[in-house]
């Protein structure tokens, strides 16, 4: 029996110790791999630069702006989307369905989340982007449009459900209070029950900014792909992700061009763990509060 | 001659098939306050629940009978409960500030209305403040956050909160029964101020408080109004032999 407990113990430690190792591993091997781009380019050309020819022979360039701004875009447009929905979704569940209705409404918007992102990208390459090009009389629907719809139908099930989690944690009788005061319920969801959740809201807004500006198979199927920065929602983009996904195959391990997807997947990193470590922060400060 | 201020006649309720309330007549008295006593489960959060419609959220709640304020049947099709709930006021069990600031609490309920100006509202929660005895402790820091105050202060500040709306009748749930004696002590003292302003309804647990602060007695025993009249009589000669067993403490 001591035995036994004592080898659980040792196998969870070392299960705990392999999967941080691994996390380090994989940081560490993109930093080794990108960061000699650096010697070579400048950090501001490459952040800055607005041109992405990174296989032209004499002059290879390397600025990722116009990537680095597509990401964005897609990124900003998806939240547009899943905001709205998403936080709409949480208020219906947690404040205004009957019990009833909300035992089908919650798995049906996690249901969202079930759906693998390659599912979304068909969905949208096939049926979304013909659509929009068809409704908008368009050379192509593979643009910012669909790829803000796709990504942030992605988004929503994140920012619903953890806003749902938000809203039900504010207790009864905070409504009650309010109510009590001769609010409406509308009132009483804006004026109380919304304010007090505002952290989680808050944090489940970044979680999704972080889950959307990290999708690749959807903006690689979906976003149409010319480094351009889209100068409006019916032009295409090429979103940082799909820039490595689609790139890596033809790199030459070691060369410049190599070198350049792995620097931008530490700007990837960057990002995404920004977003991680503010959405903790709040998360914190509310529990702390 | 006191005035009802307001009345239940032939009140019924039930949560579903459980019937609660039987044929409950009473009245709240201008200017005076009045305690409801009685075992636990009897029925008296859910009378006072009834004075201003909070019974509503429940879906399973259904009442019959009426109820008049100032001789206006409150469950009329055509009443507007938001408009009755800031005419009857509640203040609950266990204090239940906003996560808000202390002024942004008692502003609550004006702001809603939206038909007030900004001066409007900074007199209307410093005249509740005031009256609710909490000015002087909190007008330095009206902009910290009420989840800073003390259990006792954070009672003061749902009763500011309740009166900045200037209902005609307060309702009290059990007000003090999540304080500590001083902070229970300063709350009576203040029912007995306020009833100058608005006419009072409390429940209380404590026999002693109903006896220290009430005009008038209402003793609820399993759902029915078993007794109910001037303190003085209530607590001296009660005409029921189950109000003289639970204020003798037979039961309860
Ligand atoms: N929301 C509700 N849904 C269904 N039944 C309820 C609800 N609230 C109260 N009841 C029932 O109504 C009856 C009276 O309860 P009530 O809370 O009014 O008693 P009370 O006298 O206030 O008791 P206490 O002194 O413990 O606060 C009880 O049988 C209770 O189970
Ligand atoms: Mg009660």
């Amino acid at each position: 029996m001591q035995i036994m407990e004592k080898s659980f113990k040792t196998l969870s430690y070392i299960a705990a110790l392999f999967s941080i190792a691994a996390v380090f591993g994989i940081i560490l091997s993109i930093f080794l791999e990108g960061l000699p781009l650096f010697k070579v380019v400048s950090i501001q050309e490459f952040i800055w630069g607005n041109a992405w020819y990174p296989t032209h022979g004499e002059a290879p360039q390397f600025g990722i702006r116009n990537l680095l701004i597509g990401s964005v875009y897609a990124t900003l447009g998806a939240l547009v989307i899943a905001v709205p929905l998403g936080l709409g979704s949480a208020i219906f569940i947690s404040e205004i369905a009957t019990p009833r209705l909300r035992e089908i409404a919650k798995p049906a918007v996690e249901l969202l989340a079930a759906i693998p992102s390659v599912v979304y990208g068909l969905f949208g390459m096939a049926i979304l982007a013909p659509f929009i090009r068809e409704l908008f009389d368009l050379s192509t629907g593979l643009n910012l449009l669909s790829t803000s719809i796709i990504l942030g139908l992605m988004v929503v099930p994140i920012i619903a459900s953890m806003s749902e989690d938000a809203l039900s944690t504010v207790p009864k009788h905070m409504r009650e209070a309010s109510l009590a005061l001769g609010a409406t319920q509308w009132e009483t969801i804006t004026g109380v029950v919304l304010p007090a959740a505002r952290s989680g809201i808050v944090g489940s807004v970044l979680q999704g900014f972080g889950r959307a500006i990290g999708e690749t198979m959807v903006v690689l199927m979906v976003a149409g792909g010319s480094a351009q920065i889209p100068g409006s929602i019916f032009e295409s983009l090429r979103p940082l992700t799909s820039t490595i996904a689609a790139e890596m195959g033809e790199t030459v391990m070691g060369d410049l061009h190599y070198r350049s997807l792995f620097a931008i997947a530490i700007v990837l990193f960057l990002i995404t763990f920004v977003t991680n470590l503010v959405a903790e922060l709040v998360f914190l400060k509310r529990r702390l509060k | 001659m006191v005035k009802a201020h307001i009345c239940t006649n032939n009140l019924n309720l039930w949560f579903g098939d459980n019937h609660v309330l039987y044929d409950v007549s009473m009245c709240v008295f201008e200017n005076r306050i009045t305690a409801m006593i009685g075992p636990s489960g009897c029925g008296k959060s859910s009378l006072l629940r009834c004075f201003n419609r909070m019974n509503d959220l429940i879906p399973s709640a259904r009442i019959q009978g009426s109820i008049l304020l100032d001789e206006e049947d409150i469950y009329h099709p055509k009443a507007r409960v938001t408009d009755i709930r800031t005419r009857v006021g509640m203040v609950f069990q266990k204090p239940n500030p906003f996560p808000k600031s202390i002024f942004n609490n008692v502003a609550f309920g004006l702001k809603i209305q939206g038909k007030h100006s900004k001066s409007e509202i900074m007199d209307r929660v410093e005249k509740s403040l005031k009256d609710a005895w909490l000015w002087d402790e909190v007008k330095d820091r009206l902009h910290s956050s009420a989840m800073s105050l003390s259990g006792g202060q954070q009672q003061r500040l749902c009763i500011a909160r309740a009166l900045a709306n200037g209902p005609r009748v307060l309702l009290l749930d059990e007000p003090t029964s999540a304080l500590d004696p001083q902070s229970t002590a300063k709350i009576e003292e203040l029912c007995l101020d306020l009833k100058s302003k608005v006419s009072i309804l409390i429940v209380t647990h404590n026999i002693a408080q109903a006896g220290r602060i009430s005009d008038y007695t209402a003793f609820m025993y399993l759902g029915e109004l078993v007794e109910f009249g001037e303190s003085s009589q209530v607590f001296t000669v009660p005409k029921d032999s189950r109000t003289e067993d639970y204020l003798t403490g037979v039961f309860g």
